[in-house]
């Protein structure tokens, strides 16, 4: 089966994603060598979610009044989970916060662990908010190298991103 | 998200990105890709559905390991359980987000 990319989306946004254009077009690769059941696998999420006895949420205040921006800052999300909130102002958070499980898998993510599927859990994952408006330079100037810098340093041999 | 990836990836660290839209993504030129045909904010599913979440992260692990080559797309096999009028409203916001009021307030969100 191949997806319909536009299904729930309504129609009057389609324009907006079918003439993106992209940031860059080489064909980036980096290839993974390890035995998955050896390999340490962190997850990335965009759905805006931060942990509510430890961070400050996304900044929703600015967007709101300059709605062309949206915040490029990111959380580390430990495993497993606190309590976790969510700052997204363009989507529904009702079933993520029944089950963060949904956009960010941590506790699917260690029972693969626990099977042996993969070799262990990052002791960390990343939270973006995924609306970045008019500029993607702050998550290109500071987000993006704070990531790769904390991917680094927990020795993540593979990350799953899955926007929301 | 797609360009995240791609920093990501350029940077030593295989990544496959897991989405709703894998037309938007491969468009961008992700790496690696696995294609769900799930409303918005739900790219492992329903909530509490264990089984529904696994089927799509063990996809994810393998392809992620296991393409062996740049724009490998595959998408998943599964209906959404709930009728899409329904689910098209439940993922809504409570209210539309500032940049849609904005493109409202000047007649300028863009046409189909």
């Amino acid at each position: 089966m191949i997806v319909d990319s536009y299904r729930f989306l309504p129609r009057s946004f389609r324009p907006i994603y079918e003439n993106a254009k992209p940031d860059g077009t080489d064909p980036v690769w980096a290839p993974f060598e390890k035995r998955l059941s050896d390999s340490r696998i962190a997850l990335l999420t965009s759905s805006g979610m931060f942990l509510e006895d430890s961070h400050e949420p996304f900044d929703l205040d600015r967007e709101r009044a300059e709605p062309t921006w949206g915040d490029p800052s990111f959380r580390a999300i430990p495993a497993p989970m606190e309590t976790v909130g969510l700052a997204h102002l363009h989507i529904s958070h009702d079933d993520i916060l029944a089950d963060p499980n949904i956009a960010l898998p941590i506790d699917r993510l260690a029972e693969a662990a626990a099977g042996g599927v993969i070799g262990g859990v990052a002791p960390q994952h990343i939270s973006v908010m995924g609306f970045q408006g008019a500029s993607l330079e702050g998550w290109r100037e500071l987000t993006a190298p704070a990531v790769i810098e904390l991917l680094h340093r927990d020795e993540v041999d593979g990350l799953i991103l899955a926007p929301v | 998200m797609p360009v995240l990836a791609r920093w990501i990836e350029a940077a030593g660290i295989p990544t496959v990105v897991v989405t709703m839209m894998p037309d938007l993504a491969t468009r961008l030129f992700t790496p690696r890709t696995v294609g769900v045909e799930f409303p918005f904010g739900h790219p492992f599913g329903l909530p509490h559905d264990a089984a529904m979440q696994n089927r799509v992260l063990n996809e994810a692990l393998h392809i992620l390991a296991g393409a062996d080559r740049f724009g490998t797309r595959v998408d998943i096999d599964l209906e959404w359980p709930i009728p899409r009028k329904d689910a098209y409203k439940a993922w809504q916001p409570p209210e539309p987000s500032p940049i849609v009021k904005w493109w409202m307030e000047r007649d300028t969100l863009p046409k189909a």
